[in-house]
């Protein structure tokens, strides 16, 4: 014979309405309210039973009703049908079926019932948080704040924080931001230097939750953190250096990312969020410290984060620099660098794309000093007013690197060590002829710089690997 | 209330390297010169110290000292000798 079960909470009037006629008939109920809400309720409507509790809303997140009251039909362990809200006529065949008589006469026809605990938001997430759990795919430490600490303090004083609060990463933000990715939680990302730290997916997300990220970002850092973990980029020399470099994220193509604001995305949650995340794996994960491991001599604001994203409207001059650099097409992308402060160069006068040049070339020659050559990379950010004159006279973005790279070059009695007074410089026995133009930069293009693509899946590209199968 | 949160650092820590005196004695030795200014004064008085203890010691060099080595030097390194000693700054 089936048996019936229900599931109730004490805050539901339609709940109140049914439970008499339930606990008369000697139904099995189970309430979702903790145990002195279903005393009070049971008091307060007069039933001969207290409804027992539903552990852990085991039960609730079983049978996942939408609403309560829910009465269900078992055969066994198996549900054989059920009605959520109260259905006079439908609940009254549930109990002939399990041979129960109901009595619910002067009720009405039909009332929607009230929302299932396991439908309120926070109920919810901590539900999916212990899921997580449960199965595996949340496996950090588990760290205790006192109910007398300040989170933010807390997490301040254990060393996790960057100088500036960070979000609480509970279980429940965590398992909301793995949401953003289809990429196994456990998965490892990268392994980061100085100390080898293994970001798995999950480690990544509770950075990211610290920094404040709101989810749709988490790809983005992803494939930042892959990107600097990659042998390439040297993040274990980024950190032993006394340079005050620090990785740069430029994202080209996804949605979120706003580069209408400004050209280095301030204020654009997304971007500082982004930033600020893949320096936390660095530092927490990877272990890299200022003035512990990571010896800037000078440091700068930018190491707490830097990322920005194009502006791949109507307006830019060309196609998204990840694309540029064999990101498919429509698919968006990072590129990472380790980058010095910005700086800005300024040209009010330019009208063609030859005399800009002249006038970036003449600062770009400055990165670091005049004077050291080939040893440097630089990124130039075209703004949108310069961008203009590129794209009216159609130079491509390989033109304007080829052109900057020709006009970063140097006679090479101006760069030697003593010259001007300088002891900084090139060593004397290079310069064969004071009048041999030197290079500034090694390359037009600095293509060792890792890029990846980033996209809610998983990061599937990389400019090492090309495509990767699907 | 008190809360729980999930710890952001590593699960796990690094595998220590084996520390170098329990690795034998290494017969040859790279300095690898990263091209910082006077690295080569450092790097000449070491190359004289392990010279002094019967060691072979071959000079290397990186292009420059803001890329990571080359991948070829790295592996030449790794094929001719048991140890590296890098001088990383001035």
């Amino acid at each position: 014979m089936p048996e019936l079960l229900a599931l109730v909470k004490h805050d539901c009037p339609v709940c109140d309405q049914v439970l008499p006629a339930l606990d008369a008939a000697g139904v099995r109920v189970l309430s979702q309210s903790d145990a002195a809400d279903t005393e009070a309720q049971a008091a307060r409507l007069g039933l001969e039973h207290v409804p027992e509790l539903d552990d852990e809303l085991a039960a609730s997140q079983r049978f996942d009703p939408d609403a309560v009251p829910a009465l269900i039909l078992l055969d066994g362990a198996d549900e054989r049908d059920r009605v959520e809200g109260l259905h006079r006529e439908r609940m009254l065949e549930l109990a002939e079926q399990a041979g129960v008589r109901l009595d619910l006469d002067g009720m009405p026809e039909v009332r929607p019932g009230c929302a299932s605990a396991t439908r309120d938001p926070e109920i919810a997430a901590m539900l999916a948080a212990r899921r997580a759990r449960a199965e595996g795919r949340i496996r950090s430490r588990e760290l205790r704040v006192g109910e007398l600490e300040d989170p933010f303090e807390a997490l301040h004083e254990r060393g996790l924080t960057d100088g500036l609060p960070v979000v609480p990463p509970t279980p429940e933000r965590v398992v909301a931001m793995l949401e953003h990715t289809a990429r196994e939680p456990q998965d490892v990302v990268g392994v980061v230097p100085p100390y080898g730290g293994e970001a798995t997916v999950e480690k990544v997300a509770v950075n990211a939750v610290m920094a404040g990220c709101a989810g749709p970002e988490l790809p983005v850092v992803l494939a930042a953190v892959e990107a600097v973990c990659d042998e390439a980029f040297a993040m274990h020399g980024l950190l032993a250096t006394t340079h005050p470099a620090g990785p740069v994220m430029v994202v080209s193509g996804y949605p979120g990312f706003h580069a209408g604001v400004n050209v280095l995305g301030q204020g654009d949650r997304a971007s500082m969020t982004a930033g600020r995340a893949l320096q936390l794996v660095v530092r927490n994960v990877g272990g890299g410290r200022p003035g512990i491991e990571d010896r800037a001599a000078h440091g700068q604001p930018g190491k707490l984060g830097m990322c920005f994203a194009e502006r791949l409207d109507e307006t830019a001059p060309w196609p998204g620099l990840a694309q540029d650099r064999g990101v498919p097409p429509g698919e968006p992308g990072v590129t990472v660098m380790a980058l010095e402060a910005p700086r800005v160069i300024v040209d009010q006068l330019a009208r063609d794309p030859e005399g800009l040049c002249a006038s970036l070339a003449m600062a770009l020659e400055s990165v670091a000093t005049p004077r050291l050559r080939l040893a440097f990379d630089a990124m130039l950010l075209v703004g949108p007013e310069h961008g203009r004159i590129f794209k009216t006279a159609g130079w491509s973005r390989a033109q304007v690197q080829e052109r900057l790279h020709q006009l970063t070059h140097s006679p090479a009695g101006e760069l030697v060590r003593g010259a001007g007074g300088s002891p900084e410089g090139i060593e004397p026995q290079w310069v064969t002829d004071p009048a041999m133009p030197v290079a500034k930069f090694a390359a037009p293009i600095a293509s060792s710089w890792p890029t990846r693509a980033a996209t809610p899946d998983s990061s599937r590209w990389s400019s090492e690997a090309g495509p990767r199968a699907r | 209330m008190a809360l729980t949160i999930l710890d952001p650092t590593a699960e796990r820590d690094a595998a220590p390297e084996r520390p170098l005196a329990q690795r034998g004695d290494p017969r040859t030795i790279a300095l690898v010169d990263i091209r910082k200014p006077r690295g080569d004064v450092f790097l000449d008085e070491l190359e004289r110290l392990l010279r002094e203890r019967g060691h072979e010691v071959l000079r290397e060099g990186k292009p420059t000292f803001t890329k990571p080595a080359p991948q070829d030097l790295r592996r030449d390194i790794a094929e001719r000798c048991d140890a590296v000693i890098e001088a990383l700054a001035d």
